[in-house]
């Protein structure tokens, strides 16, 4: 078949336009979500406002192992959804922070995958090309050793590692006191000490307590070994659930966490006590990060700016948890100090172990917690 | 010893072997309804049961299994019935093969299945649909021994040929041939494999946790991590749903017991 | 001209093959779609598992991955854990699961304890793991059935304690629970097909209960036995779901290992140790079913 040459020419323009319009309109949509995606700071969105009509847009912000009695994430979570009128959908409440990586990488790409991360330090500084840089508004207010310099990880509330138990049991008031016969089969550590925070800080404050220190994890180890050993730890995790079974009544983890079941289970009658041993006041904050390839970016910025907000710092105070910003909004004003003074008071100096630090005792149990506690 | 005595000495023992098998079967179904049934620590009430329908990520997760086992049903009767029927007919060559493919399965643990199914699933997610029904896909896969053990053994207790040689002669097309004249004479075949599909579905875990999607099972066991009760009162209610299922189906018990046998 | 005839012939003929060879294949095209689907979903990702565990990260094929995968202990360890649970279910699920079946078998046919066991048992066999394990919680785990009963009355005893549940010991006991039932299912018609008629001919010849059983019921009935006991290792080996759900720190036996190694990016160093333990599974189950079948074709000699 032949085709005049005005046919030929309106077929291949029509072609062209066909062509290229839409291209040209897709990329400028994708222009505003790419937009989002790459950028470092709420003014290249157009300030607060501008990030908000983004993220009315996109309509919805993943976050994963965000527990509803974390610090009061239950707050920050129904405040935010009820502010910004966007849903939130939360994966894996009980995750660790490996678990959080192992889903942006299982979900890379997908719509599923998580926006933000709430996560310890060992596994996001072994992460980083993993989140994306994004300097929040607050961000001259932080103090400097809470920030990673490019905006990649922006530590946003911390606590210090406890030991919660059903007062029921006894009082400790030592960390041997655990090895005794009362507590058989019912020490739980928060997670595994090699993919979790609260479990790697656990074993660090059983270590200084038992001569080790922030650098030399193999004490806590050990003390751990034999607490399997004389059959008082369980290879549980904690959980709500077990909780308040009491299938777990002496938990190792965050003192803002133990404040939250004590509150909770008082009104059960049951009373848990919190105890932290002297000289080792083991402290760590978490960090919050955006994925690099969040789904929803301009509403993952918009939780960023959330949580380093006076909203969101009060929220992390309410929940026992200390918040980064106290010192500035203490200046401002804008802290909430009935909630401040009703932090507990912490005696002696806090230790919180560094970057190298935590990598060095990563390294340290990935190689020897299986085969201290029998999960080998 | 007397054919009397013997005889009572063998009922004496069969009855106590009976007696400790069923406590053992029975005790954790009993131990379920009593877990989901307790509250606080010294009371009774249905507060875990009637909790299931205020769980919205529960229900809709239960929603999501119930769709999946019906796609997975509709892809056993429109692709795996007609094709195991079709190779029975015509093409008796592909026997063999088509036997070692729908045994393949029992050989494949489902934790390795996900391994090698998992780069597909990403793909699909990322250009086709996240939605988790794409999962009725493998969970036929998983299904195949099962069923075309049923189909077989159905196939095999009639004369198939004869049926599909009478029906070509009085006219009837291929199609009419199929699914009005074969499939009705090998329903029970069809039926019980159908059955065994809704409860491995139903009850799958392994593929659908570790692909990520939000299945019933998924669910349950989050579920579980927060109100261990409300967990326990939904796994009991879904056993008895498909043990209900597998008793109404009659001819599915015989069935069941040659489906496992694989030695044709 | 001959040659002109005879290469229009051998043309003509080829081309009425070409044609009569497609019109012969159509019926090849109707199993197109389950070709496609099983190639999709079984075929290839099985291929991709036995094959990638030679693949190194940059897809080349070599033997480093499996070495490094032998070398660790973990590994041996979990794999050693889990053919133990298996070989330990199996024995117990076939010889419960027999006795189980010869207490039905020798009942009333279509009897309505029958009809019962029956079902349950097919449901309780291939029903999922989550479902056990939350059954066995409610059961021996903490605030469960069994527990608070030896709690008040035995509570020094093992069951007043219930860590043990979390362990080897209860992946055994909980792994029983649904290997009874599978055993009774595959084993109840080889039952059902000891004829009676071999016990009578066994009493008139003047043999006792013993020596018909010894010559004459568990020849019969090995073969069948040894079979239906390995496809009890087999299912034991393969199981997943009760372990995760079971177990929430560390991966004891293989399948926790092969989730664990997916779901996180080991690294360069390790990049298909998913597939390396997988294929190891694979190797195990295919032995374990194959033995299988060779078996039940010689019990097929008595059931015809």
């Amino acid at each position: 078949m032949k085709f005049n040459k005005l046919t030929t020419s309106v077929a291949s323009l029509s072609l062209a336009v066909a062509i290229v319009v839409p291209a040209f309109t897709a990329s400028v949509a994708n222009a505003a979500v790419s937009n989002a995606a790459t950028a470092t700071s709420a003014k290249a969105m157009g300030g607060l406002k501008g990030l908000e009509v983004a993220c009315k847009k996109e309509g919805q912000l993943n976050i994963i192992a965000d527990p509803h009695d974390w610090a009061n994430y239950g707050e920050i979570i129904s405040g935010f959804k009820a502010k910004y009128k966007v849903k939130i959908d939360e994966a894996n409440p009980n995750g660790s922070s490996q678990d959080e990586i192992n889903a942006a990488n299982q979900l890379r790409g997908t719509k599923r995958a998580p926006d933000v991360f709430d996560i310890g330090q060992a596994v996001a500084y072994a992460n980083l090309n993993m989140f994306a840089a994004y300097k929040v508004l607050a961000w001259d207010s932080i103090p400097a050793a809470l920030k990673q310099a490019s905006g990649y990880l922006t530590k946003d509330y911390g606590g210090f590692m406890s030991i919660g138990y059903d007062a029921s049991l006894g009082t400790i008031t030592s960390l041997d006191d655990l090895l005794k016969p009362a507590f058989a089969g019912k020490v739980a550590l928060n997670g595994d000490p090699t993919t979790a925070q609260a479990g790697m800080n656990g074993v660090i404050m059983a270590s200084i307590v038992n001569g080790g220190s922030l650098g030399d994890i193999s004490k806590g180890v050990e003390w751990f070994k034999k607490l399997k050993d004389v059959g008082n730890f369980i290879n549980v995790d904690p959980t709500p659930a077990t909780i308040a079974s009491g299938q777990t009544p002496v938990v190792f983890d965050w003192d803002y966490l133990q404040s939250a079941q004590a509150a909770k289970l008082a009104t059960k009658g049951i009373t848990w006590k919190i105890f932290i041993p002297s000289g080792a006041v083991v402290g760590a904050f978490y960090n919050q990060a955006v994925n690099i390839n969040a789904p929803h970016p301009a509403c993952a910025r918009l939780w960023m700016e959330n949580m380093f907000s006076p909203v969101g710092q009060n929220a992390f105070l309410k929940g026992g948890a200390r918040p980064v910003l106290a010192d500035a909004m203490a200046k401002a004003g804008t802290i909430n100090k009935a909630l401040f003074a009703a932090l507990p008071v912490v005696k002696g100096t806090p230790q919180i172990a560094s970057v190298e630090q935590t990598k060095a005792a990563n390294d340290y149990l990935k190689a020897n917690w299986a085969a201290a506690v029998g999960t080998r | 010893m007397k054919m009397k005595d013997r005889s009572l000495l063998v009922n004496v023992w069969r009855r106590i072997v009976l007696a400790v098998v069923s406590l053992y079967l029975l005790l954790p179904l009993i131990a379920m309804l009593d877990f989901s049934t307790k509250v606080g620590r010294h009371m009774r009430g249905l507060y875990a049961w009637r909790a299931i329908v205020h769980q919205p990520d529960l229900i809709s997760a239960i929603l999501t299994s119930l769709e999946l086992a019906i796609i997975v049903v509709g892809l056993v009767l429109f692709v795996v019935v007609p094709t195991v029927v079709w190779v029975h007919l015509r093409l008796p060559r592909l026997r063999r093969p088509l036997e070692l493919i729908c045994l393949l399965p029992l050989a494949i643990p489902g934790i390795v299945l996900v391994v090698g199914v998992a780069d597909i699933y990403r793909w699909i997610s990322i250009h086709i649909t996240e939605s988790p029904l794409t999962l009725a896909a493998v969970y036929a896969m998983l299904v195949l021994p099962y069923t075309y053990r049923s189909l077989s053994a159905a196939l095999n207790a009639v004369d198939v040929h004869t049926l599909a040689e009478a029906s070509r002669t009085l006219g009837a097309s291929t199609y009419r041939m199929l699914f009005g004249v074969v499939v009705p004479t090998i329903r029970s075949g069809v039926m019980s494999g159908a059955v065994i599909s809704i409860a491995l579905v139903l009850g799958e875990f392994t593929i659908s946790s570790l692909l990520n999607y939000k299945t019933m099972q998924v669910q349950i066991v989050l579920l579980g991590q927060s109100d261990a009760s409300i967990a326990v009162a939904v796994s009991l209610a879904s056993l008895i749903f498909v043990f209900l299922l597998l008793v109404i189906i009659p001819t599915t018990t015989s069935r069941a017991i040659e489906v496992l046998d694989t030695d044709e | 001209m001959n040659q002109t005839v005879q290469e229009s012939e051998t043309g003509s003929a080829l081309r009425g093959a070409g044609l009569r060879y497609l019109r012969g294949k159509t019926a090849y095209f109707g199993v197109i779609p389950f070709t496609i689907l099983i190639f999709l979903f079984l075929l290839w990702p099985t291929y991709s598992v036995v094959v990638g565990a030679f693949k190194n990260s940059e897809g080349a094929l070599t033997l480093s991955i499996i070495k490094s995968a032998l070398a660790d202990p973990a590994h041996i360890s979990a794999f050693k854990h889990t053919l133990q649970v298996s070989a330990v279910t199996a024995i117990i699920g076939a010889v419960m699961g027999a006795l189980f079946a010869w207490a039905i078998a020798t009942s009333k046919q279509d009897g309505f304890i029958r009809r019962i066991t029956l079902s349950a048992s097919g449901v309780l066999a291939q029903f999922g793991g989550v479902m056990l394990t939350f059954a066995f919680l409610a059961t021996f785990g903490f605030n469960g059935l069994i527990t608070t009963v030896f709690a008040k009355s035995f509570p020094h005893s093992f069951l007043a304690r219930p860590d043990w549940l979390y362990g080897i010991v209860g992946l055994c006991v909980v792994y029983s629970f649904f290997q009874i039932p599978l055993m009774f299912l595959v084993f109840l018609p080889t039952i059902d097909n000891l004829r009676p008629e071999w016990r009578e001919a066994s009493n008139s010849l003047g043999g006792s209960t013993l020596e018909y059983w010894r010559r004459v019921g568990i020849p019969v009935l090995t073969p069948s036995f040894l079979g239906a006991a390995l496809l009890l290792f087999a299912n034991s080996f393969s199981a997943y779901a009760t372990a995760a759900s079971l177990i929430s720190q560390g991966s004891i036996i293989t399948p926790l290992e092969i989730s664990s190694a997916l779901s996180s990016e080991t690294g360069a160093v390790n990049p298909a140790l998913a597939k390396v333990l997988s294929l190891a599974m694979i190797m195990v189950v295919v032995i374990v079913m194959t033995l299988y079948s060779l078996l039940r074709r010689r019990v097929s000699k008595w059931e015809r």
